[in-house]
């Protein structure tokens, strides 16, 4: 960069004692991952774009709504509909051409997160639900990334540094160490059922840039082992300081290929339950109903299934085959481990509106287990 | 014997106050009960337990005057 536009565009923060050319030098190298362009996301890019960090990677897979815009400060009322990470990423290199903006339009998963996260130094949480939330600290926990998480509903949110080791201790805890367990999503309310309000985020997004600074440049006492929950209404804050717990190690999986086959979404009670039955409802619908049941594995997989009497609609022609089906029916759709089936009847349902359609929960590898047991 | 208690996220509106004392808890599994029986939709919640400013991470013993703070995870962004 130009030095006579280096002064003039970071000169108010270079300024800083504490800070300098040399920190202005560490924000230009640094890479953060922001997940979630939301109500968090917005103010933490705006502000890590304006300070310099050189580059930035957005993940957000959700388009523009109109009900964003009371929060997510970086989207105008023309943008509904459009790409969350690419409308962020265009405003930000508006804002600051001189710095790097990575969009990822997806959807950030096990499968994916490994290899978008390492290639970052720092990762902001800014996403809205508990799935990803325990997918992200997972990951920074194995591969060594701190994260800085923040929450809000309604009136309050929460700020936090995991995954950072305490320069006196060396002590790093993370969100299991806080939460060990998902709560039941029943339970828990989101802000589109509580709503929020828009400042929150604007607060605790901010705050997240701020702490992301601050590890980056070395500057200031960097917010690990401990949250801060605020409320507007009553202009409090409270730190909590969080230790290291066993139960969240054996909880947080131990290597990669743990983390790939890790459900997070089951792990957060996020069953399609009403699509679903378990060994034991399947065994009762079998004794008392006239049910058809249908093996969706394909035809060169095993079937060894001969305790009851089923009818096959591999995966690969099921929607070709489905026509056969009626309405009527009770249908039980297995496969190896559940996986498949719940597809299918998400498929049927959709075809078929009125079909009594389920998914046997863990397959035909549970079922047997559960015989193999009693 | 009393102890604070401070609520934060959704368990202020079943307590429908953030801040009240409770007398006659020994530790912070006695506590759990005494809310449960106090507040009964506290029971399908999961939250976390800070005593004096630490989050816990097992039962513990709760003195005169303590504050106890009740967290509730939420996750919106």
């Amino acid at each position: 960069m130009n030095p006579k536009l280096f002064y003039q565009r970071y000169g108010r923060q270079i300024l800083l004692k504490q800070f300098g050319e040399a920190a202005q030098l560490k924000l230009l190298n640094s890479r953060v991952l922001v997940i979630g362009a939301g109500g968090l996301g917005c103010p933490a890019l705006q502000y890590l774009a304006a300070a310099g960090v050189g580059t930035i990677g957005i993940i957000d897979y959700d388009v523009v709504d109109i009900s964003n815009l009371q929060r997510q400060i970086l989207f105008a009322t023309d943008d509904i509909g459009k790409s969350k990470a690419e409308t962020a990423s265009k405003k930000l290199r508006a804002l600051n051409p001189g710095i790097e903006i990575q969009a990822f339009d997806l959807k950030l998963d096990n499968q994916n997160a490994f290899k978008i996260i390492s290639e970052y130094e720092i990762v902001i949480d800014g996403t809205d639900n508990f799935s990803t939330r325990y997918l992200v600290n997972d990951a920074c926990v194995l591969l060594d990334k701190p994260l800085i998480y923040g929450a809000v509903l309604r009136f309050e949110g929460q700020v936090g540094v995991f995954n950072y080791a305490e320069r006196r201790t060396g002590v790093k805890t993370n969100y299991r160490d806080l939460f060990p367990k998902a709560p039941d999503a029943n339970s828990v309310l989101s802000c589109n059922e509580a709503g929020v309000l828009g400042v929150v985020p604007g607060i605790i997004g901010t705050m997240q840039a701020a702490e992301a600074i601050k590890i980056i440049t070395g500057t200031g006492e960097v917010l690990c082992n401990a949250i801060v929950s605020y409320n507007v209404l009553t202009n409090t804050f409270h730190k909590f300081t969080i230790s290291e717990s066993n139960q969240s190690k054996s909880l947080i999986p131990k290597s990669e290929s743990e983390f790939l086959n890790f459900d997070y979404d089951w792990f957060c009670g996020i069953r399609k339950l009403e699509n679903e039955i378990s060994v034991e409802e399947f065994d009762e619908l079998i004794s008392k109903e006239k049910i058809r049941v249908i093996d969706v594995r394909e035809k060169k997989e095993l079937h060894l299934a001969s305790e009851f009497t089923f009818e096959q609609i591999p995966m690969s022609e099921f929607e070709e085959n489905i026509s056969a089906l009626d309405s009527t029916d009770t249908i039980v759709l297995i496969c190896q481990t559940g996986n498949r089936s719940l597809k299918a009847v998400e498929i049927i349902k959709e075809k078929i509106k009125a079909c009594k359609a389920f998914s046997l929960t863990g397959g035909i590898e549970a079922w047997r287990k559960h015989h193999l047991k009693v | 014997m009393e102890i604070n208690i401070l609520t934060f996220g959704h368990i202020t509106d079943i307590t429908s106050k953030a801040e009240f004392r409770i007398s006659e808890v020994k530790d912070t599994d006695e506590l759990r009960i005494k809310l449960s029986e106090l507040f009964s939709a506290i029971r399908s919640i999961k939250y976390s337990i800070a005593v004096n400013k630490k989050v816990i991470q097992s039962n513990t013993v709760l003195t005169n005057d303590d504050t106890v703070a009740l967290l509730p995870p939420f996750s919106g962004g």
